[in-house]
């Protein structure tokens, strides 16, 4: 054990050799969305504390969320809530051991974007 | 002879002390998010846009306060718990740390900040 080599050991295969599938892409999505939510939760606890204050800095905090750049911002938000949503959900299943075949698991992953697409239309629609 | 059980051998070593509680925490403020998030959407949605009286008048009500309230103290917490793994992932060393202690002060800090809000628009 005392000339083991610890250093110089060939890596496993990376992410640049790997050829993208669907698993993997809805998996780094998850975290993507899941972090940049983070935006869109500051901007509406900004928006809050705004209303909190007085009408004229809430005109500030509500134009600018309401303003093209704002409406972008929540649409995208809006989206990666629900995706982070239903792959929660996923995990949420996955943590049983269930559904973890290649096949079920390309399905499931199918089902979160086709359904986060779908519920941030309908959301849209609805508001 | 062995005079300590199994569980006695296990415990305190490797992951068995305290292995699975951040699981635990992401897992129980994922469940509640799953309640509170259509909730939230469907109560903060329509408000976005509307005049400050209204806005002032609708979270005055209980219903809507409480959930906006909940929505943003757990959603903080799972976000607490979750960029703590991202950083993790891809951050080390003292960077590492000051990240993580960074992101957890925010967390609460917002969560503080929009508390203080709605209590303030509610009370």
């Amino acid at each position: 054990m005392a000339d083991v080599n610890r250093g110089n050991r060939p890596l496993s295969p990376h992410l640049s050799i790997y050829r993208p599938q669907l698993t993997s892409i809805t998996s780094i999505l998850t975290r993507i969305t899941g972090n940049a939510l983070l935006l869109a939760a500051l901007l509406i606890v900004w928006w809050f504390l705004a209303a909190a204050t007085s009408p004229e800095y809430f005109a500030v905090a509500d134009g600018l969320i309401t303003s093209w750049f704002g409406d972008l911002v929540m649409l995208l938000s809006l989206w990666a809530l629900w995706y982070h949503t239903l792959a929660g959900v996923r995990h949420l299943i996955w943590d049983n051991a269930i559904g973890l075949e290649i096949e079920t698991a390309e399905k499931l992953g199918w089902a979160v974007i086709i359904g986060s697409l779908v519920l941030t239309v309908l959301t849209v629609v609805i508001i | 002879m062995r005079y300590l059980t199994d569980r006695k051998r296990a415990s305190g070593m490797g992951s068995a002390k305290s292995g699975v509680a951040h699981f635990w925490a992401m897992k129980v403020s994922s469940v509640a998010l799953l309640l509170l998030i259509p909730l939230f959407v469907f109560t903060f949605g329509p408000m976005l846009g509307a005049p400050h009286a209204d806005v002032v008048a609708y979270f005055a009500r209980p219903f809507p306060a409480i959930v906006a309230a909940l929505t943003i103290v757990v959603g903080f917490m799972h976000f607490k718990d979750g960029v703590q793994v991202l950083i993790e992932d891809y951050v080390h060393g003292l960077a590492q740390k000051v990240l993580i202690i960074l992101m957890i002060c925010l967390s609460y800090a917002a969560a503080a900040t929009g508390l203080f809000a709605i209590a303030r628009i509610a009370l």
